[in-house]
């Protein structure tokens, strides 16, 4: 075990838990279809848990291949493996019956109506016919069952599709590669597959076209990361330069078995002599992704079908409750209640009643053996039959029902065509199905700002080097004309194809291909995302659209370079390193600082290079070979060579040649060299990126002429490209925007990256021509660090160079005090240092994402040094984690500060507007954000999160301002201790009292903690939006995950339960849906409620006259057919599309959303009051036709019909009254079911003469229909039933107007007047008041104070942050307990005016 | 090899590729029932918009109501408690059970003579014919003259199945319990067409009553069994009338059973003229035990039944709560029409 490891663990512990049970689910339906014996053992033993396991776990698979050669030995190992077929589908034909009556019995409600089916076939308590019991349990079941059927029909569908997918497998009797379907492949199988194909199942990559033996994937299926991503060939294979050739492949693969994590492969591949190379994840080849850039690659399946992780880690969708529906079932708990207590009166009434005639033979009817029953014992009897019989109370259908309006809602919800999206094609996404409701009680909203807020669209604007600052005015200027250029565009995008051709302009025809795309779109996002139908088809093609508008629009890419800068930059002569000064002359040093700066930006990150047009000729990779470091002499030799080369052609240098053979050598012998002792083990401890242990490439004699020799070959088959594709054709993959805006600004200063290799880059300096730095290392970013850095070695000064690049905060307290150029250097750089901070503020004001870029030189000595303990640290087994960053830490300091870069990132079209309109709703916006404080300050503004005339207070400085309006602003460090326990409580009273709270500096899981914090402790409801993986916690955590599918790939998409494209849809999500959704629900729920316990009071009224006996006045099937047929479609119809208030108004008004936040329709109040209306008119219904009735000679089932009819129009004619506006389709409905109830009535009248013994309702509706009595029954009985709530309705809508219904009145006025109320509706004065009525009050005061005062932003960081530096914990506790009781004094003077 | 493939590959410009997936624009559509602007009928109730609705309901309900209450009003009916109770009863002798067969007579005066056809009902009180397990005490499948459920009833009828291992015709509690007094007056025509014709038949075959149903016995408290009911063959066995009408089991416990019918003979004569009358009664059914009352009731019938006065009261009542209310409306209508037409602008 790995403790080192637990700190991380930690937090995905319940993901990977879930995920674990999901596997074992998944593996459970393996084995229903796939017969074979595969155990979940090794499922087990490496799910969740053995991800902590660092060596391969006790069982473990052996893949030999698939060919006759080795028959015996294949089926030893790799016949118990399940072959790629896949299958998603839970049922089959055969096995659908039981088991999806299996999986409903899970169900509470559904056991409690077979125990009532059960409890029926009892004599003793037999109230109905046995059968009729089970009619309302079958089909329920039944509809339950066709709609898990046709989602499952669905995925077979796809299934279908997938596994018919055709790949290359090479077959050992045609000795060749053969078309064959994907469902055929088996692990073993050798699989060939050119660009663009999909990965039909996990395989070890053998052989690439690729000369470096790399092969690039896009994982956007997985993981949704668009950027590409290097795989490598096995060590040993990566020197073969011909194709594999799968009937010499002697070698066996071991590696572990089948588990789900993304970025772990273990494993060796043993040759036939005993020889091992270890394998890691840079060896696997995922299902589902797509080789891209590499022309064709050649591998070996090991992992096929369920067990490729990819299908590991494919999710469900989300199950959630909602608050409403857990509100309804407390509600069905009270209906329980009621029934009991309905029961025992009817069971002590039997009683008591049958004690007064116990001896009557008329009444109590002795048993078949003559005996009579005693009363308490019929009593007893009696409470089980009425529980039969009065059993609608609790609503069986009210869950299908619920079921049935939500998938309505949804549909309504995702074709509403305000949430398309032109550029991107897509629309919202509902992912969980459940929680349409909660949309509209939404209290609190957690955003992300970059990508959520923002468009994170990376633009560099301004950069300081040594310490002056370039504007970029032209550039500036360019982005506005741009901006409108845009805004025009936009306008006029009426057809998509349009806005598509703008995007795609400037970039030449993609290197994706269309063709192949919707293979791998369909199929990848099956694969990895949930299977569920509705979205399935929308998730899919999300990717390739915003694929093409990652990081590639103009507005991104072309960068006009500051002329001044241009100018410093155009000084920089190869003169500067002339070699033959071993030490740098004197160059003015800000030209070397400008030179170093550029080269950071270009290097210093991880973008990879490709070249749109030519997949083929992946950029110059196999002919721009390392520069050679072997010795001086050389060094000196080849930069001569290069010099000469570059005045002899007048175009700066873009050859490929010069580098030559030696350099490939270098780099492949690093390769070689760390390739040997890596067994099993220790080869996935490695780092991926983790560089050569011999960083000065020393190889042995042997070794380097193996290596020449390797070259040569290399050499010869790397042809030269026909056109060496400019530098400006470059497409740059870089895994966030804002790497790729700053290689793109360097590209603007014509440093531009040329090519990046594992092992080296290649930039193009115009003034210096192509270099090629030598990797040496790479730090990659983490959010800990907030900083990444590469270690190279210059290929001109030949020193170990450390670029860094990170978060001013995290650079700048790693400067070196010192500077090793004397004290004329180090005043220097202190004046640089204090300029690019005075910079750094003023980007950050100007709501500029900064990073701060700084170098530091190495000795070789000292990068010896440092080299042996990062080894040891990657070597290390326990801690490793931990001693990686203490690693990285001893190379990321006594840094020289270079300069730093502002870039922007654009707000999103909309967010100001959104979030007012939110704010007005009288939901608390929290912006979480990774970035600085300032920069999230101006985007709140920006953003109107902040109101623009608030002042910003700092309470450090004792400030208290009159200020009402609060808002927080508390960064990481700050938020750390507030989160902890004992301050938990301050901090929400104080972020209670703030309209908005801003967190900046905040990692992924403190956002998750925030979140989960607001959740729990103030019971409210939640939503999270964010478009990363770094928001992924924050939207798992929230009740309603919001997922932007935006430029950041997928997976905050997959983690989410709503997707939609841009924040701005946020609004009439949350406002027009989120109302529309619960408004409907609920109204709908309390109607069930109602319509039940009225209909079944009928009978129990009837109790009173019947001794009790458990007699029902109405057929049997009547009875159930009432419930399950006559009253069911309407209340879903009104579920699905009753309408209170119009779309428009909803927008306009924010306000009213605040009657769903309060659960205004359904409080437990109104749950009551509607009970206690359905009693009343259950018994208005009973009463009149009992008076009507009363002594006459009507017999039961006579009587009960006109009661049973009067009952269906009440029951209908409520809906209607409830209704806020019906249309066609509702009166279709209601109609029919009349119809439907009148036909039936006439039908079973008609036809059954002794079928339904003892209520033959023979000819009954018949008579009736003729009888002028009953029609004077029935409008009586519905009108008196009717009439207080039409009453409370009417005095309702004309002397105490709920917000919703005066607005409704708004929807009917003409336009100008409409206008006019919206205007004076919103007028300032009146809305505080109409908001104190109602909201909480901390909300409202400062809502309403907002209004006329300024407000102040308290920021609590400062005086906790420096409490934090001291280490103390009182100390800070104390700092944000005055801060608070600051805050709160300033917040009482709100409250004190009323 | 390798090369081989390569070369093919570019030949054939890639891996082969289902289509599918194709340049279909995803936008929903823009229809009215997809967006939710469907036209709708939106109504908004306030006092304004429902003040005629509350008038003209009103209006109806009342003149309907006074309709009902003057017809019910015109309805003849008399009501004649013969259960004895009280001792100064003529029937109060006939409470003992030893008294078989006891005959009494009631007289009594009809202050107004009865026009039309003349409805004789007996009427029993706290009698709960609807006791669930009194009311599935019967076989249908017999009543129907279903040969098979004839010899064998139903499981239900017990314990009046079956009589010293003979089958009980008809079975079951409901028809054991039959009201047997005798009411002495004219009769004919007063069970449901239906009833009499399709729910209930005697066992098929053209021989005599007493032949079909052989194998049978009488229920335990008859005297006679069912095919001696009446002389009449039309009028005997299970479609006998009386029996049909008792058979129907009452909805309440108070509930009366048409008895007889006494036809108007002309019109120029009403068909019971005031006067004196007397009713000779049979007394053979016990009541006392459960509290039961018997009665004697002669009615005139018109559209709407027998005489009910709650009825036409009731349809009065809603009538004038509505007109009531309407005025109220009004009133709140006059008075908050102003500031709720202005609320809808302001608050």
């Amino acid at each position: 075990m790995q403790p080192g490891s637990h700190r991380i663990l930690d937090m995905t512990e319940p993901l990977q838990w879930a995920r674990y049970h999901w596997q074992r689910l998944i593996g459970r339906t393996n084995t229903d279809d796939d017969e074979r014996p595969y155990s979940y053992s090794s499922l087990l033993a490496c799910g969740g848990k053995s991800s902590q396991t660092p060596r391969l776990a006790g069982k473990h698979r052996v893949v030999v291949p698939h060919l006759q050669l080795f028959k015996e030995e294949y089926e030893k190992f790799s016949g118990t493996y399940v072959n790629n077929r896949i299958r998603t589908t839970k049922y089959t034909l055969l096995n659908f019956v039981p088991r999806n009556l299996f999986e409903q019995f899970h169900r509470v409600a559904n056991l409690y109506f077979l125990f009532l089916v059960v409890l029926n076939w009892v004599p003793l308590v037999e109230a109905f016919q046995k059968e009729i019991t089970m009619l309302p349990l079958v089909v329920v079941l039944t509809i339950i069952a066709i709609k898990d059927g046709l989602e499952d029909y669905r995925k077979y569908k796809i299934d279908k599709q997938i596994n018919n997918l055709v790949t290359k497998v090479y077959s050992r009797k045609e000795k060749k590669y053969v078309d064959r379907c994907w469902k055929d492949v088996t692990v073993g199988d050798f699989i060939h597959l050119s660009c663009n194909e999909v990965i039909p199942a996990d395989m070890v990559l053998l052989f690439s076209t690729d000369p470096d033996g790399i092969c690039h994937i896009e994982t956007s299926g997985l993981d949704g990361e668009s950027n590409l991503k290097q795989k490598q060939v096995v060590r040993r294979y990566a020197e073969q330069d011909s194709e594999v050739d799968p009937e010499k492949f002697s070698s066996r693969i071991e590696c572990e078995s089948p588990n789900n994590d993304l970025n772990r492969f273990r494993g060796f591949l043993e040759h036939s002599n005993k020889e091992r190379v270890g394998l890691s994840k840079e060896n696997l080849l995922l299902r589902g992704c797509t080789i891209r850039n590499t022309e064709a690659v050649m591998g070996i399946v090991v992992y096929a079908g369920h067990e490729t992780k990819a299908m590991l880690n494919n999710s469900g969708p989300r199950y959630k409750r909602s608050k409403l529906e857990r509100r309804a079932n407390t509600d069905v708990l009270w209906c329980v209640l009621l029934l009991v207590i309905m029961c025992v009166t009817g069971a002590l009434g039997h009683g008591i009643w049958l004690s007064r005639y116990e001896n009557i033979p008329f009444f109590n009817i002795p048993e078949p053996d003559g005996h009579t029953t005693s009363p308490v014992l019929a009593g007893f009897y009696m409470f089980w039959t009425m529980i039969i019989l009065l059993q609608v109370l609790i609503p069986i259908s009210l869950y299908v029902s619920i079921e049935i309006v939500k998938l309505g809602q949804i549909y309504f919800i995702q074709s509403d065509v305000d949430f398309y999206n032109e550029k991107m094609g897509s629309t919202v996404q509902c992912r969980a199905l459940n929680i349409t409701e909660d949309l509209g009680q939404i209290q609190y909203l957690f955003s992300d700002k970059t990508g959520t807020l923002t468009e994170n669209k990376m633009v560099f604007r301004r950069c300081s080097v040594a310490g002056f600052d370039y504007c970029h005015e032209e550039n500036a200027k360019r982005l506005e004309s741009y901006q409108e250029a845009a805004s025009e565009d936009e306008d006029s995008a009426g057809s998509p194809s349009g806005s598509l051709s703008n995007m795609a302009k400037s970039r030449a025809p993609s290197c994706r291909t269309v063709h192949g795309r919707p293979l791998g779109s369909v199929s990848s996002n099956h694969l990895t995302g949930s299977c569920f139908a509705l979205e399935s088809r929308e998730g899919a093609s999300e990717v390739p659209h915003s694929r093409q508008a990652a990081f590639s629009s103009p507005i991104e890419t072309d960068v006009v370079p500051d002329t001044r800068l241009l100018d410093k930059f155009s000084q920089i002569t190869p003169l500067l390193f002339t070699p033959t000064d071993e030490t740098v002359p004197d160059p003015p040093p800000e030209t070397l600082y400008i030179i170093d700066f550029f080269i950071a930006l270009a290097i210093c990150n991880t973008v990879v290079v490709s070249a749109p047009n030519q997949p083929r000729q992946k950029v110059g990779l196999s002919s721009l070979r390392g520069t050679p470091v072997k010795s001086l002499e050389e060094i000196k030799s080849l930069f001569q060579r290069l010099s000469v080369r570059r005045s002899s052609s007048p175009s700066p240098a873009r050859g490929k040649e010069p580098s030559g053979a030696p350099g490939a050598s270098v780099s492949r012998l690093a390769l070689f060299s760390r390739t040997k002792p890596a067994s099993p083990a220790e080869g996935e401890l490695s780092q991926p990126r983790g560089g050569p242990q011999d960083p000065d490439g020393a190889a042995g004699p042997a070794e380097a002429g193996k290596a020449a020799r390797d070259a040569g070959v290399a050499g010869g088959t790397a042809a030269p490209p026909p056109g060496q594709p400019s530098a400006s054709s470059l497409c740059y993959e870089a895994e966030s925007p804002d790497e790729a805006a700053l290689v793109h600004a360097a590209r603007a200063y014509r440093c531009s990256l040329r090519a990046r290799a594992p092992e080296q880059v290649v930039v193009d300096v115009a003034a210096l021509g192509p270099l090629t730095f030598r990797l040496l290392h790479t730090l990659p970013f983490d959010a800990v660090r907030r900083r990444m850095s590469v270690v190279v070695r210059h290929p001109l000064s030949k020193q170990v160079v450390v670029y860094t690049k990170g978060a001013d905060s995290a650079i700048m307290e790693l400067l070196s005090v010192a500077s090793p150029g004397g004290p004329g250097l180090e005043k220097q750089q202190m004046m640089i240092r204090e300029r690019t901070r005075k910079h750094l503020d003023d980007y950050a004001r100007r709501g500029l994402r900064t990073l701060c870029v700084a170098k530091r030189v190495m000795s070789d000595t000292e990068y010896a040094e440092w080299l042996r303990n990062h080894f040891l640290a990657e070597t290390s087994i326990d801690n490793r984690e931990e001693l990686l960053l203490e690693s990285a830490m001893r190379l990321e300091n006594k840094l020289t500060l270079l300069g730093a870069t502002g870039i922007e990132d654009r707000l999103q079209e909309g967010v100001p507007e959104a979030i007012e309109a939110l704010h007005k709703a009288g939901i608390k916006i929290w912006m979480l954000t990774g970035d600085k404080q300032e920069t999230a300050v101006n985007i709140a503004y920006a953003c109107k999160l902040l109101e623009p005339n608030d002042k910003l207070f700092i309470l450090n400085t004792e400030s208290k301002g009159p200020g009402l309006r609060a808002a927080l602003v508390i960064t990481g460090k700050t938020l750390e201790f507030a989160l902890q326990e004992s301050l938990q409580k301050q901090f929400l009273e104080l972020t209670a009292r703030c309209q908005a709270v801003v967190c900046c500096r905040a990692t992924p899981l403190q956002k998750s903690e925030v979140v989960k914090l607001v959740r729990s402790r103030l019971r409210v409801m939640t939503l999270a939006i964010g478009d990363g993986a770094n928001d992924v916690s924050m939207i798992q955590v929230a009740d309603i995950g919001i997922g932007i599918s935006g430029q950041e790939g997928m997976q905050a998409v997959m983690a989410s339960d709503f997707a939609v494209s841009q924040f701005r849809h946020l609004s009439k999500l949350l406002l027009v849906h989120g109302h529309w959704c619960y408004t409907r629900l609920s109204n709908m729920i309390l109607y069930f409620f109602y319509k039940n316990v009225a209909y079944v009071n009928l009978l129990f009224w009837y109790q009173f006259f019947c001794g009790f006996s458990g007699t029902s006045m109405t057929d049997y099937w009547v009875l159930i057919f009432f419930n399950l047929l006559f009253t069911s479609a309407p209340p879903v119809i009104y579920g699905v599309l009753e309408k209170d208030v119009s779309a428009e108004t909803l927008m306009q008004l924010p306000d009213l959303y605040r009657s769903g936040q309060r659960s205004e329709a359904y409080l437990p109040l109104t749950f009551w009051v509607t009970l206690l209306d359905a009693f009343y008119q259950s018994l208005a219904c009973f009463f009149v036709p009992y008076y009507t009735y009363q002594g006459s000679d009507i017999d039961i089932f006579t009587f009960g019909n006109p009661l049973n009819t009067a009952a269906l129009f009440i029951i209908l004619l409520h809906l209607v009254i409830e209704s806020k506006s019906l249309t066609w389709i509702h009166m279709l409905v209601i109609t029919g079911s009349i119809l439907c109830y009148f036909s039936f009535a006439l039908a079973f009248g008609a036809v059954c003469v002794t079928c339904n013994p003892p209520s033959n309702p023979y000819w009954v509706m018949q008579e009736h229909l003729v009888d002028p009595v009953f029609y004077l029954v029935c409008v009586l009985t519905a009108c008196v039933a009717l009439l207080p709530r039409f009453i409370y309705r009417v005095l309702q809508g004309s002397l105490f107007p709920s917000p919703i219904l005066r607005a409704k009145h708004l929807d009917r006025l003409p336009a100008e007047e409409r206008t006019e109320a919206l205007k004076k509706w919103r007028g300032p004065g009146q809305m505080g008041q109409l908001a104190s009525k109602h909201a909480d009050h901390s909300a409202v005061e400062s809502e309403r104070i907002s209004v006329s005062d300024p407000s102040a932003v308290f920021a609590v960081m400062s005086a906790t942050a420096c409490a934090v530096e001291k280490g103390t914990l009182p100390v800070c506790e104390t700092a944000l307990g005055s801060d608070f009781s600051e805050t709160k004094a300033s917040g009482m003077a709100g409250p004190s005016k009323d | 090899m390798a090369m081989n493939y390569n070369a093919k590959d570019e030949v054939d410009g890639g891996p082969p590729c289902p289509p599918g997936g194709t340049a279909k624009t995803r936008r929903p559509d823009n229809m009215a029932f997809k967006q939710q602007r469907l036209p709708a009928w939106q109504p908004i109730l306030t006092a304004g918009t429902v003040l005629p609705t509350f008038f003209i309901i009103g209006l109806i309900f009342i003149s309907i109501g006074i309709g009902i209450f003057v017809t019910s009003n015109n309805i003849r009916e008399i009501e004649i408690d013969y259960t004895g109770t009280d001792p100064s009863s003529p029937c109060y002798k006939c409470l003992s059970p030893n008294v078989t067969p006891c005959i009494c007579t009631i007289n009594f005066t009809l202050e107004q003579s009865f026009e039309g056809n003349v409805f004789m009902y007996y009427g029993l009180s706290n009698f709960y014919q609807n006791h669930r397990r009194y009311v599935k005490s019967r076989d249908d499948g017999q009543l129907n003259g279903d040969p098979s459920a004839f010899l064998n009833p139903n499981k239900e009828c017990e314990p009046y199945r079956r009589n010293e291992d003979k089958p009980i015709a008809p079975c079951g509690a409901i028809a054991n319990s039959m009201f047997n007094d005798t009411l002495e007056l004219f009769q004919k025509g007063i069970a449901w067409w239906t009833d009499k014709n399709v729910k209930i038949r005697n066992p098929p075959g053209t021989d005599p009553l007493a032949e079909r149903f052989k194998g049978t016995t009488k229920p335990v408290n008859w005297v006679k069994p069912v095919y001696m009911l009446d002389s009449d063959e039309e009028n005997n066995g299970f479609i006998n009338e009386d029996f049909i009408v008792w058979v129907c089991t009452a909805a309440l416990p108070t509930f009366r059973k048409l008895y007889r019918l006494i036809e108007r003979r002309n019109y120029l004569h009403p068909t019971l003229p005031a006067g004196r009358y007397y009713l000779n009664i049979t007394y053979n059914y016990l009541v006392h035990s459960f509290d039961g009352r018997k009665r004697m009731i002669l009615s005139t019938i018109s559209w709407m039944g027998g005489k009910n006065p709650f009825w036409g009261i009731a349809y009065i009542a809603i009538g004038s709560i509505s007109f009531l209310l309407g005025v109220v409306l009004l009133v709140i209508n006059h008075k908050y029409r102003n500031s709720s037409n202005t609320a809808d602008i302001t608050i």
